[in-house]
């Protein structure tokens, strides 16, 4: 047992850190956390174009598709050195999730179309998985795509699609047959946005942000060369990427930023005469979730450990879903706590100046949006059935 | 970075696990909770001879030169079998002072004794006011014909009834709760003026207390520095609370798979109690609690073998974690194993006892959550 970094990583860190003290500068740090699309769309795609200039776009990608080919600790240090900086993930979409089922499962067509444009964040995906009637029981989806030549003709709605609004394409998946159990009849599909018959509706959701947005299709016609893989097949090629999308839910350096967050506030606010960080409510609070998330920040690694050396993430990444969200919730409540008062304020109001405090929109809309987290990417109740099965035998 | 063992380790670990297993049944371990002296040394001599008691000493006192790796597969495996015999008293408290602080007359007179099995030994530090407090001492050794006279009382000493051999904290100057000013000192726990009451505890260890008086200790005796036994019964302590937390862990193991073993056999309303999504929920949490406490287990470790900074955060935050996961495991198991987990027959009451009395010692949950704070936060 050794977690000490080797001499390399430690020049690797030293690297990474003097890339992103350059690269990420004050004037795209505003940008990133503006509220409006008109500002933060341009914002992303100029940060994740200066990531991809440096090669450092797509660290899970194999070498050979344009990612860094990077063990787990440098992937580790990578992921600590931006997370400790407030600066944001890349958009998940075509990076995290599209992307590597296309370059496992997908034709050479594809990849020459496809991943090219991603990794330059030139084109913008959304995902197209859950729909009105199918959330955590995914597989029981009804958008159908029924062939006709060399197309499907796809009819349907997803819902919760984030920036749906803002992206060039759509990954699907569709129902193609209603033989056999249901996850049989599954196919993957591309689909381009500006495809004739497709509607995207707001969402506003609690954060009172437009994030999420339900997609209608209608009578769309999608080119059969824009399917994955086999048809019927789809429920597999999701299902394999899954687990890795897990395991980045975990989301730990982010955690540990939070908590960073919230002690520099709570050293700075006062309640008659005590900082905040100095009651000893306070300071339980905070280390009941501190000692949780010392503790899944070595959970994490056991995993991406036992992943290095060859094993496939399992439902450890259900466990790592579970405990991370639950911990970034706490975050989140915690900050709220520290805001007080404030954190009843909305985006968009008064710049920190004038309103006398810097955190309380913040708070609120992380507070708020990560609701969510417990429940996308397979509810946490999901979670504990997949770890029930899987892990305990029951 | 990697979480693998060496193949010396697994060869321990299989070693220990084995002879539990095949040695150390159910049966047997009643047997030795309900006998008199609450172990078995025919047992002990067999731990002797796998090697096991020599592993924290150095081998020019024919120990095996073993670190907190190895430390914690034997107090893992240990656990799982709740084994009664003083492995944290004799070796790591009792052994642990000797190999960190004891100069070399010391360690070459008396360790080889505790690695050949024939030398039990027990750390008296615990007075009726001290709770959690190391410093909190009022046992006193003064001066006397070129050595010390000790008089005072030391409680719950864990091996203190079959203890052959003592080290007794003692205050040499200061005021009662100063750090400063505690000496340590090696003596035969039959000599002249120790009265020692003995008796059993929840998880079936025979504990004493141990009245002193006027009792002689010659200056060679003396354990680490004069006045200085507060730093070396720290550090003593803090490598105790992860091998502690290692045999917590252990239990911990045995509670989750022998509860989720129950409901997979056990069945109401016609089906399996393992297959109704509320006990399964359940499961899976402690599973949960389980794997992050364990995560916590290795973190101290590393922390201590790398010589990291937050090495003291780090064991804090360890027992922290052992004691709030400990309580939801037991806790749980008794629950789902339904009436039979009250019984005294079943054997998840014991190891539920056991974590309980883990959690008491060197510090509960609140206290090392009270010194994590004021690590962190001041």
């Amino acid at each position: 047992m050794d977690t000490r970094f080797a001499p390399e990583d430690i020049a690797f860190r030293d690297e990474v850190a003097e890339f992103f003290d350059s690269a990420y500068d004050t004037d795209i740090e505003a940008r990133l956390s503006s509220f409006d699309a008109a500002v933060f769309k341009p914002a992303i795609i100029e940060w994740q174009k200066r990531l991809y200039e440096r090669g450092w776009i797509a660290p899970g990608w194999p070498k050979e598709y344009g990612g860094t080919g990077w063990d787990a600790t440098k992937a580790f240090i990578f992921e600590s050195e931006r997370a400790s900086r407030g600066i944001p993930e890349v958009i998940p979409f075509g990076l995290k999730m599209v992307g590597p089922v296309i370059y496992t499962f997908g034709s050479d067509e594809q990849k020459e179309r496809f991943l090219p444009r991603i990794l330059s964040s030139d084109e913008w995906w959304c995902q197209g998985y859950s729909e009105p009637g199918a959330g955590s029981d995914l597989a029981s989806l009804k958008t159908r795509a029924v062939r006709e030549g060399d197309e499907y003709v796809v009819n349907g709605a997803k819902i919760w699609t984030t920036y749906a609004q803002l992206a060039d394409w759509i990954f699907c998946l569709v129902r193609t047959s209603s033989e056999g159990k249901k996850q049989e009849g599954i196919s993957f599909l591309l689909i381009d946005m500006k495809s004739p018959g497709i509607k995207v509706n707001p969402i506003v959701s609690i954060d009172a942000k437009h994030s999420l947005n339900e997609v209608e299709f209608n009578d769309v016609r999608v080119p059969v060369a824009n399917r994955i893989g086999e048809e019927n097949r789809g429920w597999t090629y999701a299902k394999a990427l899954l687990a890795h999308e897990r395991t980045a839910i975990a989301g730990v350096a982010d955690s540990k930023r939070g908590v960073e967050v919230v002690r520099q506030y709570a050293s700075a606010e006062v309640n008659g005469g005590t900082r905040l960080i100095d009651e000893p409510l306070f300071q339980k609070r905070l280390s009941d979730l501190e000692i949780e998330l010392m503790a899944l920040e070595f959970t994490e690694l056991r995993v991406l450990a036992s992943v290095a050396s060859g094993d496939a993430p399992g439902a450890e990444s259900s466990m790592l879903k579970i405990k991370g969200t639950e911990i970034q919730q706490q975050v989140q409540e915690l900050a709220m706590e520290v805001a007080a008062y404030y954190q009843g304020v909305l985006p968009g109001g008064p710049e920190p100046d004038v309103l006398g405090n810097s955190l309380g929109p913040k708070a609120f809309k992380n507070y708020m949006y990560g609701r969510a987290a417990t429940i996308y990417g397979g509810s946490n109740e999901v979670q504990r059935n997949i770890i029930a099965k899987a892990v305990l035998g029951l | 970075m990697n979480f693998d063992f060496t193949e010396e380790q697994v060869m321990l670990r299989d070693s220990v696990a084995r002879y539990v297993q095949d040695d150390y049944d159910w049966d047997t371990r009643v047997a030795i909770a309900n006998s008199e002296t609450g172990m078995d040394l025919t047992k002990w001599q067999t731990f002797a001879e796998l090697g096991w008691l020599s592993i924290p000493f150095a081998e020019e006192h024919g120990g095996f030169g073993g670190g907190a790796v190895d430390v914690m597969l034997v107090m893992e495996e240990l656990g799982k079998g709740l084994v009664l015999e003083p492995y944290l008293a004799t070796v790591l408290l009792y052994g642990g002072l000797l190999h960190k602080g004891g100069n070399s007359e010391l360690q070459a007179a008396y360790i080889p004794a505790i690695i050949d099995g024939s030398c039990l030994g027990a750390f008296a530090y615990l007075e009726r006011q001290s709770r959690f407090e190391l410093a909190d001492v009022k046992t006193t050794a003064s001066a006397s014909d070129g050595g010390y006279m000790l008089n005072g009382e030391k409680v719950v000493v864990f091996n203190g009834a079959s203890a052959d051999q003592l080290i007794v904290s003692a205050r040499t100057s200061g005021e009662q709760s100063d750090e400063h000013g505690i000496t340590l000192f090696l003596l035969p726990a039959d000599a002249d003026g120790i009265e020692r009451v003995s008796y059993r505890m929840m998880d079936g260890q025979v504990v004493a207390n141990i009245v002193l008086k006027d009792v002689k200790v010659d200056a060679g005796h003396v354990v680490g520095e004069l006045d200085n036994g507060f730093a070396l019964m720290t550090a003593v302590v803090m490598d105790a609370n992860i091998a502690l937390s290692a045999e917590a862990i252990g239990i911990m193991a045995q509670l989750n798979s022998k509860t989720v073993e129950y409901t997979r056999t056990r069945e109401q309303f016609g089906v399996a109690l393992g297959k109704f999504q509320a006990l399964q929920h359940r499961m899976v949490d402690t599973f949960m609690s389980y794997e992050q406490a364990k995560s916590l287990l290795y973190r101290a470790v590393c922390a201590l073998t790398d010589d990291a900074e937050d090495e003291v955060q780090a064991i804090h935050a360890l027992r922290v974690m052992i004691d709030k996961a400990g309580k939801h495991i037991f806790g749980e198991a008794i629950q789902l194993h339904g009436g039979m987990g009250i019984t005294d027959e079943l054997d998840i009451g014991h190891y539920a006892k056991r974590l309980m009395m883990i959690n008491t010692t060197f510090g509960n949950g609140d206290y090392h959550q009270a010194k994590f704070n004021a690590v962190r936060y001041n």
